[in-house]
């Protein structure tokens, strides 16, 4: 075409919004029939049925959970603050979907003569021959995550209410906590890999065999960058926050009808999200036999990883019971984080002696 | 004592069970089988055309649930017999005393579970509705 904004071609400012939607679309689908999954494979786990009435063994049945949750009452309560109430589920969800904008799903692809990689901030520089993607990719990650948090402080603070605000304080420490063990897990990966770009760490685990998979490298790093995850986004058995058998609904006690259903959204987003991460990191993302060859192949090795992870949630989501608080905090301070600075400590000793 | 050894041991128990057929019975297409002896709705038992009960008043006293109502009369052969017998299903509690202490065995307790209804009234079983089903 010719035409260049901010001197890029216009192909890619298509190719960007296409992408876009693409993984949008692809993480909204994923987060609805997450919720059906994890009931069906629980259920299953505990030697019943899942939802077996709505459709087809129940396959309706996050499109009749979205319908109810739309049609419920909204309830705002009177004493609460109204802006900070109404924002805080979107401050939750969102940074879920932004984490989406630095993860490599594929390779390039090559689409009407020119190369697009599938990764949503990237582009193929022709001049040089690589692709260029956000070079610091990870930090942009550990970033989004902690703007999760907020989201909880505000809703627990802006309700207003008891339950809330104890469900707010306690998930609010336990994900500053469990952030701290799970950055510092990573640490040992830029360590090997000398760059924080989420694309070049992707090549560098493109082995033969996945053998070059960082998840062999650094096992303990991946167990506690997962472990980790899954405390800082309230996930079972670190799901004290919004247990209901604990603090009615914890800091989501007073939310009704859709913002209810936003944060139960970006429970599963931020689940599918961590999953991401670590396939990304740890698992190799796109990579698999023959996934060059066959750029089309890419994404779907990755998203075979990413089910395997979810699945790997759902199946301790169904075996392990709940951390009590201490416990919990026990497990963050006293164990996880010296344990990632013990990895540190000997990724740096074997990195010096190997070079 | 060791963290990890108690988690993997679980998650091979629920992994196995991720494996096995499911016990769930999907009511109303499919029903529990229930035992032979099964204490559910009472049935008066019949023997030539004529409730073999013969209103001795045992079951009502040694009902817990004082749901039982009998009324004696006399019937054609001048026999004693039930002119009311009335069972309260709201106040049943299904324990099978009446069974066992009917001296005539004239009463039993069918497999029948089934018996939400929609009025008070209609729980209250006359004898009619007790007769067993030939």
């Amino acid at each position: 075409m010719g035409i260049e904004i901010l001197g890029l071609p216009l192909v890619y400012y298509i190719a960007m919004v296409s992408k876009v939607l693409v993984a949008f679309v692809f993480v909204l689908l994923t987060v609805a029939y997450a919720t059906y999954a994890e009931r069906k494979i629980i259920g299953h786990m505990q030697v019943r049925l899942g939802p077996m009435r709505v459709g087809w063994h129940g396959i309706l049945q996050p499109i009749a959970d979205g319908i109810k949750l739309f049609f419920k009452e909204e309830i705002i309560p009177t004493e609460s603050t109204t802006f900070s109430f109404l924002i805080a589920p979107l401050i939750a969800l969102i940074p879920a979907f932004l984490t989406f904008a630095v993860i490599p799903f594929g390779g390039v692809i090559e689409v009407a003569g020119y190369k697009v990689p599938l990764q949503i901030a990237s582009y193929y520089d022709t001049a040089s021959g690589t692709v260029i993607d956000l070079n610091v990719g990870v930090l942009y990650i550990l970033a989004m995550a902690s703007l999760g948090v907020y989201g909880i402080v505000l809703a627990g603070w802006a309700s207003n209410s008891k339950y809330s605000l104890m469900g707010g304080l306690r998930a609010s420490a336990q994900m500053i906590s469990y952030e701290l063990a799970a950055g510092l897990a990573i640490i040992s990966i830029f360590m090997m890999t000398e760059t924080l770009s989420l694309w070049k760490i992707v090549e560098l685990q493109s082995g033969w065999g996945g053998f070059e998979w960082f998840a062999f490298k650094q096992p303990l790093a991946f167990f506690m960058f997962f472990v980790c995850s899954l405390a800082e986004i309230n996930r079972t058995p670190f799901d004290l926050p919004e247990a209901e058998t604990e603090l009615v609904s914890g800091f989501c006690t007073e939310y009704s009808s859709m913002k209810y259903a936003m944060f139960f959204m970006a429970e599963y987003a931020n689940m599918v999200t961590v999953c991401a991460l670590s396939a990304t990191l740890f698992l190799g993302g796109w990579n698999g036999p023959m996934a060059v060859a066959f750029p089309w192949l890419g994404p779907i090795y990755f998203i075979a990883k990413v089910y395997a992870l979810m699945f790997f949630c759902m199946w301790i989501r169904a075996t392990v019971p709940r951390y009590r608080y201490d416990q919990l905090m026990h497990l963050g301070w006293k164990v996880f984080l010296p344990l990632s600075l013990l990895n540190i400590v000997v990724t740096g000793v074997i990195g010096y002696f190997i070079k | 004592m060791n963290p990890i050894t108690p988690i993997l041991n679980g998650l091979k128990i629920t992994l196995s069970h991720l494996f096995k057929k499911p016990v769930t019975l999907q009511y109303p297409d499919e029903r529990p089988k229930v035992a032979e002896r099964f204490r559910g709705l009472h049935a008066l038992k019949v023997s030539h055309n004529n409730a073999k009960c013969v209103a001795c008043y045992l079951c009502p006293t040694v009902c817990p649930a004082k749901c039982i109502t009998v009324e004696a009369g006399e019937d054609s052969k001048h026999d004693k017999y039930a002119a009311k017998y009335e069972i309260d299903m709201l106040r049943c509690i299904f324990c099978g005393y009446c069974v066992e202490a009917c001296p005539v065995d004239a009463l039993k307790m069918t497999g029948e579970f089934e018996l939400a209804n929609y009025h008070r009234s209609d729980f209250n079983f006359t004898k009619d509705r007790l007769l067993e089903k030939k």
